[in-house]
């Protein structure tokens, strides 16, 4: 199997889509003759053309606005945000509009957009361009919320948000668009809502979306060689809709989480699997459900003090450890 | 390299800086009263436009577009909120002269009418169950500027697309929908228009090309520039025209769209309803105005104008141009219609009889109400009598009362309706409708 970046097996699933659907278009700042700023849709304007791939003015409101209209209308525009940070100057276009068109129409109409970007710290870019806001959309019924943490599951992951009939709000994350992954050639899909163990463990389930993922393996790795721990690590892939079997069978094998998310610990991503853990796994609980989250102060600048304000691998261990 | 973006196959516009010829309306004269700027004048003792002002905006109106003046220099005017353009129309072109006005049939002139009274009757009977507590919400009043909804809608082409703001009744009957589910709507039941789901601000219907229906002032701007954008890209020959009030203009989304419609070649229309009040702040209160709220598209290079929405021929002639212009010409467009409404902000504006004088609103009644001028134009052609009138405004009395009752006899919505509707894969129940948990609540 080809061997790829997760920027490759994203700019992968935009040429098969493009190529398949008509109606898919991609859209944003710098997306098509500048290559994109992350380089993630580089070629695409050269093999597709100006209708289909264009760059837009700096006016996140307007051009997210666009693409929900032109969505209502049948199209698909995948839209991309240089930083999901900068969805908040457009945040009535993708919550009011994109989030509540379908409910207020009384289901007359859907809004089959794709929004995506990096939604990530950890850059040494400070705190507005560091957010990570899958926790408050996911908060809109309405819309959908995927964080892919591998190529593989970014290609699969990306052809099923473009071929949803909602909006999808796909994030990905720059610290992630170099690695390396098994990628298949040609188009494959993964549902949204569907989580994946990637590692199998019988001690303590470790609960991840995005990096933290790969944090969580790491952090297995160091627990299973030095502490004769063996982690299981559920990737939740997609946020809402939410694979809670998944979890729960998780914790039913091991009685223990933690919980490991870049998101702010204040009504995070983590919080709402807090909540189902204590709703629906408390009898199968040996101990207290624990998190690792991202400190709960604006991103920092300053680059050492930065990296001690995501989850890293040790801080993992240790928590997991304190939960024995 | 030229812009990115080329939906169309003409050739790109000359980058160019020289001024392409006028077709800007433009100021003969400078307007020497001073705008009543100052924050402690008390708004409750603004007058109605004076007679000087009234001159003012004649002067100030523009020509028409094929006989515009050459660039001239812009000097630094006001102009008066909502000034009685009925005045000013006397003095101007006759405009049922028009190519858009000339070949109209009775009928249709008479269908304009029936549409007008309908949209009012129904506010009306809408009002009465509002203030007897029947329904909630807010219920934004269009009672006053109902010529312009009924004048847009009879320029339709059958693939042009409408979106508006939360005054959207009077858009939702003009483009045909029913006042049975339109009243039903409004006291939430779920046989509305939107299930009861939407309320006032929010009716739609996409298969009448009416897309909304929006409650935040300016958001649906960059919508009505998407429904462009999708024309122009499916090679639809149609226009959007997006309305919006003299107060969205203000927000900052409208400038962006402004920029990408020029910068695109969308056919869009923006069209400014400048009833004069941004809820209870003056027109004057709340916008700094060279000229006109539409001559702010000449910085993005978008051509504008001005009319007077009071009279369905003059709203017709200059609207039904400047969509024409937009379908066939991918120029958008931002059209200000001055026009008035006699209720506040929202019935629910506790201040609507405070910041403008009870005799400014008997003024626009008696001299600029559109359906008033609408039927003596039709009595001066001999197109209707007044017994006919009264029969259409009979009707629609009658239909807007048989729309309450059926809004009064329908259920309320299903509790299980309250998951329906949010997500279209699980309404449809596809594989991924159902896969993963879509709702958190039990």
């Amino acid at each position: 199997m080809p061997v790829i970046t997760y920027r490759q097996a994203l700019n992968d699933a935009f040429a098969e889509e493009l190529s398949r659907d008509e109606n898919v278009f991609l859209m944003g700042e710098e997306v098509a003759q500048y290559n994109g700023a992350y380089k993630v849709t580089e070629g695409l304007w050269q093999k597709f053309g100006s209708k289909r791939v264009i760059d837009t003015p700096i006016s996140e409101a307007a051009f997210l606005g666009m693409g929900v209209g032109a969505a209502m209308m049948g199209l698909r525009p995948v839209v991309e945000l240089m930083f999901w940070s900068f969805a908040y100057v457009g945040l009535d276009q993708i919550i009011n509009n994109a989030g509540c068109i379908r409910y207020m129409s009384g289901g007359l109409i859907n809004v089959p957009m794709v929004i995506r970007g990096p939604a990530n710290g950890g850059t040494n870019v400070g705190a507005t361009h560091s957010h990570t806001p899958e926790n408050f959309l996911a908060n809109t019924p309405g819309l959908k919320v995927v964080c892919p943490a591998t190529p593989y599951d970014a290609k699969g992951l990306m052809i099923s948000s473009i071929r949803d009939n909602d909006t999808v709000c796909f994030m990905e994350n720059t610290l992630l668009y170099g690695d390396l992954g098994e990628v298949p050639d040609g188009a494959y899909t993964i549902p949204l809502g569907v989580a994946e163990v990637k590692r199998e463990g019988i001690d303590v389930s470790l609960i991840a979306h995005g990096r933290a993922v790969l944090t969580s393996l790491a952090a297995a790795e160091i627990l299973s060689a030095e502490h004769g721990i063996e982690a299981e690590v559920v990737d939740l892939r997609s946020i809402r809709p939410l694979d809670e079997e998944t979890i729960l069978n998780s914790v039913a094998k091991t009685h223990r989480a933690v919980l490991v998310d870049e998101n702010k610990p204040f009504c995070g991503v983590s919080s709402q699997i807090a909540a189902l853990l204590a709703e629906q796994a408390f009898d199968e609980l040996d101990a207290p459900v624990l998190r690792v989250t991202a400190l709960d102060a604006p991103a920092i600048y300053s680059m050492p003090l930065e990296k001690l304000q995501l989850p890293d691998a040790q801080v993992v261990v240790a928590k997991v450890l304190s939960s024995f | 390299m030229a812009r990115t973006l080329s939906l169309s196959s003409k050739p790109k516009k000359s980058a160019s800086p020289s001024k392409k010829k006028g077709v800007r309306p433009v100021i003969t004269k400078k307007v020497t009263k001073a705008p009543a700027k100052t924050a402690n004048k008390a708004p409750a003792k603004k007058a109605a436009p004076k007679k000087s002002d009234v001159k003012a905006v004649a002067a100030k109106k523009p020509a028409p577009l094929s006989k515009a003046p050459k660039a001239a220099k812009v000097t630094k005017a006001v102009v008066k909120p909502a000034a009685p353009v009925s005045k000013v129309s006397k003095t101007s072109t006759d405009w049922s002269k028009d190519p858009f006005n000339a070949k109209l049939k009775p009928a249709e002139k008479i269908g304009f009418l029936r549409e007008m009274l309908r949209i009012r009757r129904f506010e009306q009977q809408a009002l009465k169950h509002y203030n007897n507590g029947a329904m909630g919400g807010f219920l934004h009043l269009y009672i006053g500027q109902e010529s312009v909804a009924v004048g847009t809608a009879s320029l339709m082409n059958g693939k042009d697309e409408i979106i508006t703001a939360y005054r959207d009744h009077g858009h939702a009957l003009a483009v045909g929908m029913g006042m049975d589910e339109c009243m039903a709507e409004l006291f939430g039941k779920g046989t509305g228009c939107s299930k009861g789901k939407g309320g006032s601000m929010h009716f739609f219907a996409p298969d009448k090309h009416y897309w909304g229906g929006h409650g935040i002032v300016g958001g649906q701007a960059p919508l009505g520039m998407g429904l462009a954008f999708a024309l122009k890209y499916k090679g639809l020959k149609g226009c959007a025209v997006a309305f919006l009030g003299d107060g969205a203009v203000n927000q900052g989304v409208f400038s962006e769209c402004l920029n990408m419609a020029a910068l695109f070649e969308l056919p869009v229309v923006f069209v400014i309803e400048n009833n004069g009040y941004s809820m209870g702040t003056s027109l004057e209160r709340s916008s700094a105005i060279r000229h006109s709220l539409a001559s702010r598209a000449e910085g993005f290079d978008v051509d504008w104008s001005l009319c007077g929405g009071f009279d369905l021929y003059e709203l017709r002639a200059n609207l039904g141009a400047v969509m024409e212009k937009a379908r066939t010409k991918f120029r958008p467009h931002v059209l200000e219609v001055s026009t008035y409404r006699y209720y506040g902000h929202s019935v629910a504006d506790a201040n609507a009889k405070k910041y403008r004088s009870p005799e400014e609103i008997e003024r626009y009644k008696t001299e600029c109400d559109p359906i008033t001028l609408w039927e003596k134009q039709l009595l001066k052609e001999k197109v209707i009598t007044e017994a006919g009138i009264e029969k259409i405004n009979a009707e629609a009395k009658a239909e807007a009362a048989a729309a309450a009752d059926f809004a009064i006899a329908s259920p309320w919505p299903s509790e299980e309706s309250i998951f329906e509707d949010i997500y279209h894969e699980v309404d449809h129940q596809t594989e991924a409708g159902q896969t993963g948990r879509h709702f958190f609540s039990e």
